[in-house]
C-alpha cells in the first residue's frame, strides 16, 4: 500500500467555509478533490478530517452505519438462547459472543460518527425503519443448533465479506473491521464447534444441527447481497477501494470453503447444484430465492417487526436513565466548574 | 481441610504478584495477588473440575455445602443478569450487564465444580452441569435476593448494589480461608466483584441524583430489594461449622463493613436505608420464593431435553 499521508488537504470547519468566497471553496474542493483521487490511485486511506466527495460520505455512512445496526439487531437471535443454553460452558460462551457483537455495533457507530452523523441519529433512523440492517436477523433461532449454524455459516459469511473491508480506503471502517474479523473469526469457530459436537452426539442431535444447516444455507448466500447483474452500487464502491471483491465472487468462494467444512461435520449442504467449475475455477451453485430476500428485505421477513419492537422497547425504556445519566453528568460539571471559579 | 488444585497455591510457576509489595496484606486486592492468580493464568473452573476428577481438590461435606450455596448464589443472578443483553438502556450496558453476568457465571462454574466433588451418592464426582441442569427447586441453595426479578433499571441496580458489596466482603475474607480452593476462586472473584460495586455505586449514583424520575424510581428499587438483605448475613449451624475451622467467616461478621460501605454511598446519593421489614428467607434450606421455579424451568427445558447429551 502507498504510504499514507494524512490531513494533507485538511476539511476546514464549516464555519470557515462562510467567509470564504465562492471562488475559494471551489478552489479548495478542486484541491481536496485532486488528493483523493491520488489517494484511490495510491490505495492509501481517507481519514475522517481529510475532504471526500459528498457520495463517498454519504456511501459510507450507509454501509458502516448498517453494518452496526447488524450487530445490534444481530444480538437478539442468539440473545434468545442465553437462558437456555444446555450447557453452563456454552452458556458462558454464547454471553460473551452477543458481547462482543455489542461491542462491534460500539465501534462501528464510532466509526460513522467520524463522518458527521451522531449515533443517537442512527439510532433513531433503525428504529424508524428509515434504516437497514442485514436481513439474515429477520430469520428466528428456533433451536439450540441455530446456535451453531449461525456462528459458522452467518458469522463465516460477514468473515468472508469482511476481511477486505480491512482494507478498505476509509481508515476508521478499515481499522474497525481489523478487530472486529479477529473476534468474527473466534464465532465462527465456536459455532462450528457447536455443530461438530450435535452431529456427533445422538440422532436427535444430529438432525437438530442438519435442520439448522438448511434454514440458514441459502440466507446466509443471500447475504453477500444480490448478484452482481442487479447489484447497482457495487461498481461505485469498487471504484473507491471501499469493495474489493463483486457479491457473486465472495458468495462462490465462500460456497467452496462450506464444502470443505461441512465433510468434517459429517453434514450436508441443502443445495445439489453445488459444483467446483474447472474452466472458470470457480465454485457454483444452486439458484437462490432473490424473491425472498427482497421481501425480508421490503419488511416482510418472519422477525422484521419482532426485532425492531425490541429494539424499540429497549431504547423506549431505557429513556429515563439516559436522561438521568445526562442530568447527573450535567450537575457534576456545573458543580466542578463552580469549585473551580471558587479556587 | 482439602488438598487444592494443581494450579493453586502450593504449586509452582504462577509467579507472585505480591512480591515487593509493602503493607499490602490485609485488603482484598492484596491478598487477591496471591501466587495462585496471575494474569492469563488464573483459575478456571475447567482447573477445579480436572482437580477433582482427579482426586487432588476434595471438599469436605459442609465446605461443599457452602460452595453449593455461593455457586447458586451466582448462577441464578447471571441467569436474571444475561435477560439485560440486547435490552440495555445503552449498548454500553448491554456489554456491562454482560460483563457481569459473565463473572458471575464463572464463579458459578468454579463452586459448582468444587462442590460436585463432595455430591456423588454413587462416590462419583458430579460435574457443574448434573448440578445446575439436574437439581430441582428445594435442592437449590441461593439466597432469595438472587431470584428477585429484573424489574426495570434502578431495581436491577439495587439488586446488584447490594450484592456486590455483600459479595466484596465475602470474597475477600474467603481469601483467607483454611481451605485453598475456596480461597482460590475467592481470589480470582473478588477483584472482578470489586469493579461490579464500583459499577452499581456508580449507577446509584447517577439515578438518585439524576432526574426527579430517576431519583423516585432509585427510591422505589431499593424498598423492593432491601427485604432481601437480612437473609444474606444470617449464621446457621453451617456458618458456625466453617468458621470455627477456619473455611468462612460468619455471614453476620460481614454486616458492619456492608453497612459502613453501603451507607457511604447511600449518604452520597441522599437515600436513606429503607424502612423495610426483612422478609424470613429460607433459600439456603431449600425454600425458595415464587420466582425460582420460573428460572429454572427455562434454564433447564433443554438440558432435560435431552437427558445424557453432550453439547
Amino acid at each position: 500500500m502507498a504510504s499514507q499521508t494524512l490531513q494533507s488537504v485538511p476539511g476546514e470547519p464549516t464555519s470557515a467555509r462562510h467567509e470564504q468566497s465562492p471562488e475559494d471553496v471551489a478552489r479548495r474542493d478542486a484541491e481536496g478533490q485532486a488528493y483523493f483521487d491520488k489517494v484511490m490511485a495510491d490505495d492509501s486511506r481517507i481519514e475522517p478530517r481529510d475532504w471526500m466527495p459528498p457520495a463517498y460520505r454519504k456511501t459510507l455512512l450507509r454501509q458502516i452505519s448498517q453494518h452496526a445496526h447488524s450487530e445490534i439487531i444481530g444480538m437478539q437471535p442468539e440473545a434468545n438462547w442465553i437462558s437456555r443454553a444446555p450447557s453452563l460452558k456454552r452458556k458462558a460462551i454464547l454471553m460473551a459472543k452477543v458481547q462482543d457483537e455489542a461491542g462491534h455495533g460500539l465501534y462501528l457507530y464510532s466509526a460513522a460518527e467520524t463522518l458527521g452523523q451522531p449515533r443517537d441519529q442512527m439510532m433513531q433512523d433503525l428504529m424508524d425503519g428509515k434504516a437497514k440492517y442485514s436481513s439474515i436477523f429477520n430469520y428466528p433461532a428456533r433451536t439450540w443448533a441455530d446456535m451453531g449454524a449461525i456462528g459458522w455459516m452467518v458469522d463465516g459469511a460477514a468473515i468472508a465479506n469482511q476481511v477486505p473491508l480491512c482494507r478498505a480506503s476509509f481508515g476508521p471502517y478499515g481499522r474497525a473491521m481489523v478487530r472486529v474479523c479477529k473476534e468474527e473469526s473466534f464465532h465462527q469457530r465456536q459455532g462450528f464447534e457447536i455443530l461438530l459436537e450435535l452431529s456427533h452426539g445422538t440422532p436427535e442431535q444430529k438432525q437438530m444441527a442438519q435442520d439448522a444447516v438448511n434454514r440458514w444455507y441459502a440466507p446466509a448466500l443471500m447475504m453477500f447481497g444480490p448478484p452482481d447483474d442487479d447489484s447497482p452500487n457495487s461498481k461505485q464502491s469498487m471504484a473507491w477501494n471501499i469493495k474489493r471483491f463483486s457479491n457473486d465472487e465472495l458468495r462462490n468462494r465462500f460456497v467452496g470453503m462450506m464444502m470443505e467444512q461441512v465433510k468434517v461435520l459429517e453434514l450436508t449442504l441443502p443445495d445439489k447444484d453445488i459444483r467446483f467449475n474447472e474452466d472458470t475455477k470457480k465454485w457454483e451453485h444452486g439458484p437462490l430465492d432473490w424473491e425472498e430476500f427482497h421481501e425480508v428485505l421490503a419488511g416482510r421477513g418472519p422477525c422484521n417487526a419482532q426485532r425492531l419492537e425490541r429494539r424499540r422497547e429497549a431504547h423506549h425504556n431505557g429513556a429515563w436513565v439516559r436522561e438521568a445519566a445526562a442530568a447527573y453528568a450535567a450537575k457534576q460539571s456545573r458543580k466542578q466548574a463552580e469549585k473551580e471559579s471558587a479556587a | 481441610m482439602s488438598t487444592s488444585p494443581e494450579t493453586a497455591a502450593g504449586t509452582s510457576g504462577h509467579g507472585d504478584l505480591n512480591v515487593g509489595v509493602k503493607g499490602a496484606s490485609g485488603s482484598g486486592e492484596a491478598t487477591a495477588s496471591a501466587t495462585r492468580i496471575t494474569p492469563g493464568n488464573a483459575l478456571r473452573p475447567e482447573d477445579i473440575a480436572l482437580a477433582v476428577s482427579r482426586g487432588t481438590a476434595k471438599p469436605d461435606e459442609d465446605v461443599a455445602e457452602f460452595a453449593l450455596r455461593l455457586g447458586d448464589d451466582a448462577l441464578i443472578l447471571a441467569q436474571r443478569l444475561g435477560h439485560w443483553i440486547s435490552r440495555a438502556p445503552e449498548l454500553e450496558e448491554d456489554i456491562a450487564l454482560g460483563n457481569i453476568a459473565l463473572d458471575q457465571l464463572g464463579h458459578a462454574r468454579s463452586f459448582l465444580s468444587y462442590a460436585g466433588g463432595a455430591l456423588g451418592e454413587d462416590g462419583t464426582a458430579k460435574s457443574e452441569d448434573d448440578l445446575a441442569y439436574f437439581r430441582r427447586e428445594h435442592e437449590f441453595r441461593s439466597a432469595e435476593i438472587f431470584e428477585q426479578p429484573n424489574g426495570d433499571f434502578a431495581v436491577t441496580i439495587a439488586r446488584q448494589f447490594v450484592v456486590s458489596y455483600y459479595q466484596f466482603e465475602l470474597y475477600r475474607r474467603l481469601t483467607q480461608s483454611t481451605d485453598a480452593t475456596l480461597a482460590g476462586i475467592a481470589a480470582k472473584a473478588v477483584k472482578e466483584v470489586d469493579y461490579h460495586r464500583d459499577h452499581s455505586a456508580q449507577w446509584v449514583l447517577r439515578l438518585a441524583l439524576g432526574t426527579d424520575e430517576s431519583r423516585e424510581k432509585m427510591i422505589h428499587a431499593f424498598k423492593v430489594i432491601w427485604p432481601y438483605v437480612d437473609e444474606l448475613f444470617r449464621d446457621d449451624e453451617l456458618t458456625a461449622r466453617l468458621s470455627a475451622s477456619g473455611a468462612a467467616a460468619e455471614p453476620s461478621s460481614l454486616r458492619a463493613d456492608f453497612d459502613r460501605l453501603t451507607g457511604e454511598v447511600l449518604a452520597e446519593a441522599e437515600l436513606d436505608v429503607p424502612k423495610v421489614q426483612p422478609a424470613p428467607g429460607g433459600g439456603r434450606k431449600g425454600l425458595h420464593s415464587e420466582h425460582l421455579g420460573y428460572i429454572l424451568a427455562e434454564m433447564q427445558v433443554l438440558a432435560r431435553e435431552y437427558p445424557g447429551a453432550s453439547w
